[in-house]
């Protein structure tokens, strides 16, 4: 029987795809919900950083898992966005480490020179502002996380810096 | 066999069984709230902390396995300073709103926090509160509540087949929930009620309704499925406020449908009959019983010929009553009675065994290893028997399923042959030629050349091989097939194949009592010793007009198998008394006299459910108005009528004489054995059929008022659904309102394209409003553009 409707699956393109399969051939073929969260992470970069209801759907219809079960993976882990973000996300650690070695002034500073407080994302959305638990680079506190790059020991100039180099 | 010692006393238990059970099993009570013994362990809510000899911390005694020699103390020091830790946490974010709460007074965390919790807290922070949400007309949410034992999780997980509730965010943001707003559509959801060992999901049909200590509890038998799930039936005044599950490892474990729970809102329903009524030249007019009971019994003796009478009954009533009709009938000197309202096919009524039932218990379906179900939207046509065979499934039984739709099964078909019922024949000789060639088996008279010309696939083949190498295995036919047009060539053929593979021909039947009707002669062709009989069966009764007819337990534009005939007959008929819960327009237009007939809870009486287990109770509820139980209803008759044994004082001395002449009929392999007889489909193909399913909402009048049922998005069943195939072929859109014609009737109906259904098939179900106007359910149909 034709189907009438679009498999909700085909929302994650292609190279997304390839991408989940190269994960999914990990795990046993039963198992598949064994790579929710690599699936989560690649349509949220196809996605432009964050998930909407329609891609999560779209990871359980692909990897045959129940849609609750998909929201719970992604509600859970603090890298999933439910909201848009910028274009930069920057994840500055406030756990012990950090906070002891001054995360406070850090946060001080990104927000007055943004104009964002955490949580929030720049008008021009370039930069959006989160609050993250230990990150483990305890040895370099402060730092933040922003993309796929640790930057440690932040001053306030370095933060500019960083930032300048950015745009 | 192993010893271990809790408090002191020494205690059996099975080596790995967990400590709780071993505990439960002992009668040694330890506090818990996420543990359930039907469902997996979570170990999450740490209620049921213990200590354990040379263990360095306390121990969970849901998770922790027993060793050999194991000494447990339930209550020493160290296991109650944890149990009042735990419980210290627990109430953190409680809202501690017993007096308001639903669950107050039977509420697991208000026991044990009383039994096992200090009298004050150290917590003088806020409490978080949580968004209730809507999932749907049954259950209430009230999630600030929710101590996240995740009960509700596992069971739509592991029972129910379906996972829509989930713990959505993280630490102190997680929320138990659907995330998305979204209906609970689950037949099995309201268990999560009773599941909840808080307040967070209540009943919102009963919220507000009640305090728990004000009710009565009445063990009940539901009377919506053949199953005869064990209820316990609620009651505050006489009036029923909720309906639970009552445990029954035989025939429900600890589980019951949503339909079995929420019907009661139909015996509670504004349009009750609550005094019997007669029509006098046209005008109805409220009447005394024993005016209306001679009325009734005189109208039916002004007609002369006892061959002009006919009787049908709701196959729901109890054994008594149906006992009692048949008497009645048969005293009277006429045949002409049945149960079987959907049944279109008798040609092979005299083959039936003496009642047809699963041939085996139902706590034994979940050993099946292979079956093959014929004809079954199982999960909504009996829910707990969906249970057991999802059960069986996941212990890997291999499930093949042969329907006109197909379903959306809680336990992974094996394999899934979809055909239209005209097809489904087809696909049956497939099977059977199948099973010829793999079991090597010498075929019967003329089966060989019936199957010659059939192809057979792998799926049929692979379907055989599971039956024949499983060591328990059944060929069910389920509730559809046995209203289908060739049903006893159909038969036929599951016969022999479960012959051939020596599995069990089962049935799954009608409405809650076919097994009592059977075996209380509510037969046209057999009386209650078994003994053959010779009258008309539902659909002759109504096709040849007979002049008088008795309704018992039926609206007959609804209940019946093509309405449409049934709605002549009574038009034509001289005098037609309906014994009747309610008061319709379909019953007043074709009426003489409306007898109250009380409701199941509020009688006492016998169910037989399809294993053959015989259940007895007594009356739950008051009777609304003047209604009666309909065992005293036809004794009276019976008097007037002046037939002899009709002297019954008590519904018990009905049940002794049903007993004698039913002896110790079983339901069994052997049993259900049918004898081979060559079948031949007789029906000729059409361009298009109906598919008549009597949906999970609309099985009886009850259910159909059963107004937060009615809400469910399984009542949503009112269009006309065909695939993207055939819509095509028909030059039909999806939601285009289109004239159905059938038999010469005609309604309009929006059309909903569904790809379940099977090519040139048309679902439109019975039981439903706009149906009544339809004719035979899996007749020809055409859909005309409008």
């Amino acid at each position: 029987m034709s189907q009438t409707t679009q498999a909700p699956s085909d929302l994650i393109n292609a190279e997304s795809k390839q991408d989940i399969d190269h994960w999914l051939a990990k795990y046993p073929e039963d198992q598949k919900q064994s790579a929710v969260m690599a699936a989560l992470r690649i349509v949220q970069d196809q996605n432009g950083g964050w998930l909407t209801l329609e891609l999560m759907d779209a990871v359980a219809d692909y990897l045959d898992m129940d849609k609750i079960h998909v929201y719970e993976v992604a509600t859970f882990y603090s890298m999933y966005e439910h909201k848009p973000v910028g274009k930069h996300k920057i994840c500055v650690c406030t756990n012990l480490s950090c906070m002891s070695c001054g995360s406070g002034k850090i946060v001080e500073h990104l927000e007055e020179k943004l104009h964002i407080k955490l949580g929030e994302t720049t008008e021009d959305n370039q930069f959006t502002l989160k609050e993250v638990e230990c990150l483990g680079a305890c040895s370099g506190a402060p730092m933040f996380q922003i993309g796929e790059h640790y930057y440690e020991n932040l001053t306030p100039e370095k933060i500019d810096e960083i930032l300048a180099g950015l745009k | 066999m192993v010893t271990i010692t809790i408090n002191g006393k020494q205690v059996q238990a099975e080596q790995g069984q967990m400590l709780i059970e071993a505990a439960d099993n002992a009668d040694i009570a330890i506090p818990r709230f996420c543990y359930h013994k039907n469902l997996s362990i979570a170990a999450n809510c740490r209620m049921c902390l213990v200590e354990v000899e040379k263990a360095p911390k306390p121990v969970p005694a849901c998770a922790t396995p027993i060793t050999d020699g194991m000494v447990v103390n339930t209550k020493s020091t160290k296991a109650l300073a944890a149990q009042q830790a735990v419980m210290e946490f627990l109430l953190i974010n409680h809202p501690l709103d017993c007096p308001i709460c639903d669950q107050g007074g039977e509420c697991d965390l208000q026991e044990f926090s009383v039994g096992y919790g200090k009298d004050k807290s150290d917590y003088y922070e806020v409490k978080r509160v949580v968004k209730d949400k809507n999932i749907g007309p049954l259950i209430a949410t009230e999630l600030t509540r929710c101590i996240h034992c995740t009960r509700c999780v596992r069971f739509g997980q592991e029972i129910a087949g379906m996972r829509e509730m989930g713990a959505t965010g993280r630490g102190d943001w997680m929320e138990i929930g659907t995330y998305i707003e979204k209906s609970i559509d689950s037949e099995l959801s309201g268990n999560i009620i009773d599941l909840c060992p808080v307040g967070a999901l209540t009943s919102k049909v009963s919220r507000f309704t009640y305090r728990v200590w004000e009710l009565a509890s009445n063990d009940f038998v539901a009377a919506h499925d053949c199953i005869g799930s064990n209820i316990n039936v609620q009651t505050k005044n006489g009036v029923i406020k909720r309906v639970i599950a009552r445990e029954n490892n035989e025939i429900n474990d600890t589980w019951i449908s949503d339909r079995d729970r929420y019907s009661f809102e139909g015996i509670n329903s504004a349009d009750r009959l609550t005094r019997p009524m007669i029509k006098q030249n046209g005008q109805w007019q409220e009447a005394s019983w024993d005016d209306a009971l001679q009325f009734a019994v005189n109208g039916l003796k002004a007609i002369s010929d006892a061959s002009e009478l006919g009787a049908v009954c709701s196959p729901s009533v109890t054994t008594e009553e149906m006992f009692l009709l048949q008497k009645l009938m048969r005293g009277i000197g006429s045949n002409n009675i049945d149960h079987r309202l959907r049944q279109t096919d008798f040609s092979a009524q005299d083959a039936d065994p003496r009642f047809p039932g699963l041939g085996m218990k139902l706590a034994e379906v979940k050993n099946l290893n292979a079956a093959l179900l014929i004809g079954s939207n199982v999960r909504k046509e009996q829910p707990i028997m969906g249970h057991h065979l999802r059960q069986a499934s996941l212990n890997s039984a291999q499930i093949a399923v042969l329907n006109p739709v197909k379903y959306e099964q809680i336990f992974k078909p094996a394999q899934e042959f979809i055909a239209a019922p005209s097809q489904m024949f087809n696909e049956l000789k497939s099977l059977a030629k199948a099973a010829l060639e793999i079991t090597g088996k010498t075929a019967p008279d003329g089966l060989a050349d019936l199957v010659a010309g059939q192809t057979v696939s792998d799926a049929h083949k692979a379907c055989i091989e599971n039956l024949n190498e499983a060591d328990n295995a059944a060929v069910i036919i389920g509730t559809m097939l046995q209203a289908m047009p060739d049903y006893a060539a159909m038969r036929m053929l599951a016969g022999f194949i479960a012959d051939a593979t020596d599995s069990v021909l089962s049935y799954l039947t009608p409405g809650a009592n076919t097994s009592g009707a059977y075996l209380s002669g509510l037969l046209p062709n057999r009386n209650a010793a078994g003994e053959s009989a010779d009258g008309l069966d539902t659909q002759a009764m109504f096709a040849q007009h007979r002049k008088g007819y008795i309704l018992f337990g039926i609206e007959p534009d609804r209940d019946i198998e093509n309405p449409v005939q049934v709605q002549n007959a009574l038009d034509n008929a001289d005098f037609v008394v309906a014994v009747t819960m309610y008061q319709s327009d379909a019953l007043q237009n074709s009426a003489d006299v409306l007898l109250p007939l009380s409701a199941i809870t509020e009688a006492s009486g016998t169910l037989i459910n399809v294993d053959g287990t015989w259940q007895s109770f007594q009356a739950a509820s008051k009777a609304i108005g003047q209604s009666k139980p309909g065992w005293k209803i036809l004794r009276v008759m019976g008097n007037l009528f002046d037939v002899s044994g009709f002297d019954y004082q008590s519904s018990e001395e009905v049940l002794a004489d049903v007993k004698s002449a039913a002896g110790d009929a079983v339901t069994d392999k052997a049993g259900n054995k049918l004898s081979w007889q060559c079948p031949d489909k007789s029906t000729a193909e059409t361009a298009l059929q109906r598919i008549a399913e009597l949906p999970i909402y609309a099985v009886d009048a009850v259910v159909r008022r059963a107004e937060a049922l009615q809400q469910t998005a399984d009542a949503q069943v009112n269009c006309a659904r065909i695939n993207s195939a055939t819509a095509e072929k028909l030059k039909i859109e999806d939601g285009q309102t289109v004239s159905a014609v059938q038999d010469g009737h005609l309604v309009d109906m929006s059309v909903s394209i569904d790809d379940r259904i099977a090519d040139n098939c048309v679902y439109i179900p019975a039981g439903i409003e706009s149906a009544a106007a339809l004719g035979g359910g899996y007749n020809a149909i055409e859909l005309k553009a409008k």
